[in-house]
């Protein structure tokens, strides 16, 4: 397999504090895989690198074109989409205004309004929502708004920043749940940043460990996670 | 009685300028959260400009329209060239910005027109409105067009794609980037319909007040005294303001004693302080919802 994304020598900046020391990884298309580590190691900034909204040096490309002079939403427009930390929702709007800005840049109305639609289906409590303002929804609601939204997109690559952040565990299984199936069915390539390393390496194939700006492992999930080592100096648990 | 009536319609009609001029005020604070102080003077140029353009002779709906047309791509091109480079400035370079407009635009169109006075025509004519005596039909005309365009700016807003992508560019800049947005643009856009909106007022005002380089100064404050009485985050909010503050004003300098013509303008201010200490998101600004 091709890598979809491929990331060298990524080195982030926020003003004079350097975040990412030289990353590198790849993700085949099709994939689900999961970056992991700690508070502070770089995960967040590296979803933000590849969207260029932090500052960055180094080299992305996206199926063999480089990302890098592109801005956030022309390379939205290629197809990459992001679920921010802290989800993104446009809480004045209603429900369904949140999911036709995910598809604001298609032009295929019927399309839309089929996948408004589908997005019901894979999220019913939507449905019987879609009228309220977004921010009226509970945690759980809002991420599944956000996952919602960013498929909207018709996305290739989906980026998830930390989508368990503040759910209960059960929620999170559901979540994990849907995920999986939007990456099996839909083909959706997708990339998880997660703090909750045991619930993302059960959903994930592929894993890597970051660590202070640095890939420091990398491997299946399963093997990650079978690594007692590994689990228990960078994994906490 | 009579008198009442006759105050609260012509309160009403003065009311709709002022509420043209919130909601262009409106347009662009929603777009980068500052008040546009020169939105009065670039009004007045726009008035200029169709003034000139009806004195060599082209019709007068002609004549509006291609002045709405200046006035749109003159508002991009302000944004573009001086309110782009100071998005990330801090508040007070916008607002130094905004006042160099303000005395730009002011000399620009003294030197090219002069400060002379200048007759502007309705086409609604001035006789009395469906044969009454309290209102004209001019401010008739004032009170429609700023209704149509509430419901136009509704409409737009509501239900065409861009006008959805412009509230999410204003509500939530980074979450509209990453849906895809040219949020950048949306800026622009939103100058572009504040000025056209303004030219609008100017247009109407201007048979009323006459025309001038100096003639927007008091109307700007009671439109922002208007945007602020409704909320400036609802363009609703800016037009009921508006039709509020000439109500209030003029009923203020009818029956109370001492205010007459000369402290209508203390007023509108009065307002302004009163609504943003009792009230700060004004009456029409929606308290946001929030749960974590």
């Amino acid at each position: 397999m091709t890598a979809m994304l491929n990331i060298k020598d990524l080195r982030a900046y926020y003003g004079q504090v350097q975040a990412l020391h030289g990353l590198e990884f790849g993700l085949n298309e099709g994939s689900l895989t999961t970056l992991l580590g700690a508070n502070g190691a770089g995960k967040t900034t590296t979803l933000r690198a590849i969207c260029n909204m932090v500052r960055s040096t180094g080299s992305i490309e996206f199926d063999g074109a480089s990302l890098s002079g592109r801005s956030t939403e022309s390379i939205v427009r290629l197809g990459i989409a992001h679920v921010p930390q802290g989800r993104g929702t446009f809480t004045t709007m209603t429900v369904e205004e949140n999911l036709q800005l995910g598809a604001i840049t298609r032009k295929d109305k019927a399309g839309v309004t089929s996948d408004i639609e589908r997005m019901y289906d894979h999220f019913p409590v939507l449905k019987e929502r879609h009228t309220q303002q977004a921010g009226t929804l509970s945690g759980g609601e809002q991420q599944m708004l956000a996952v919602a939204r960013a498929l909207m997109l018709r996305p290739r690559l989906m980026l998830l920043d930390e989508p368990s952040f503040g759910l209960a565990p059960l929620i999170v299984r559901d979540l994990f749940k849907i995920l999986g199936k939007i990456n099996r069915e839909d083909k959706v390539t997708i990339l998880v940043v997660e703090q909750n390393a045991q619930l993302a390496l059960e959903l994930a194939d592929k894993a890597y460990v970051i660590e202070t700006g640095r890939i420091v492992m990398s491997g299946s999930a399963a093997e990650i996670a079978g690594n007692e080592d590994i689990r228990k100096s960078y994994l906490g648990y | 009685m009579e008198l009442f009536i006759n105050q609260v319609l012509a309160g009403i009609a003065t009311g709709a300028i002022y509420a043209c001029m919130a909601l262009a005020v409106v347009m662009i604070y929603q777009a980068i959260d500052h008040l546009n102080f020169a939105q009065g003077e670039m009004a007045m140029f726009s008035t200029f400009i169709a003034w000139q353009l009806m004195q060599w002779g082209v019709p007068y709906w002609w004549a509006f329209l291609l002045t709405l047309v200046f006035s749109f791509a003159g508002g991009i091109a302000i944004e573009r060239l001086l309110f782009k480079p100071l998005a990330k400035a801090p508040v007070l370079t916008n607002v130094a910005g905004f006042i160099a407009l303000f005395a730009i635009v002011n000399s620009v169109a003294g030197l090219t027109w002069d400060f002379t006075i200048k007759q502007f025509p309705t086409p609604f004519g001035s006789s009395p409105f469906l044969g009454s005596q309290l209102i004209s039909t001019h401010q008739a005309g004032m009170i429609g067009v700023t209704l149509g365009l509430l419901i136009l700016l509704y409409l737009f807003f509501q239900f065409t794609r861009i006008g959805l992508a412009m509230r999410a560019a204003a509500a939530l800049p980074e979450s509209a980037r990453l849906v895809g947005i040219n949020t950048s643009w949306m800026i622009a856009l939103g100058w572009g319909m504040a000025a056209a909106i303004g030219a609008i007022a100017g247009i109407l005002i201007a048979p009323v007040v006459f025309l001038e380089p100096n003639m927007m100064g008091g109307v700007l404050i009671y439109g922002f005294a208007a945007a602020v009485l409704g909320g400036l985050s609802s363009p609703l909010g800016a037009v009921v303001g508006g039709f509020l503050v000439g109500v209030f004003e003029n009923l203020v300098g009818t029956y109370i004693p001492g205010v007459g013509n000369e402290l209508k303008l203390p007023i509108a201010l009065a307002l302004i302080i009163t609504v943003l200490v009792l009230k700060p998101a004004g009456l029409f600004g929606r308290p946001i919802v929030k749960r974590v």
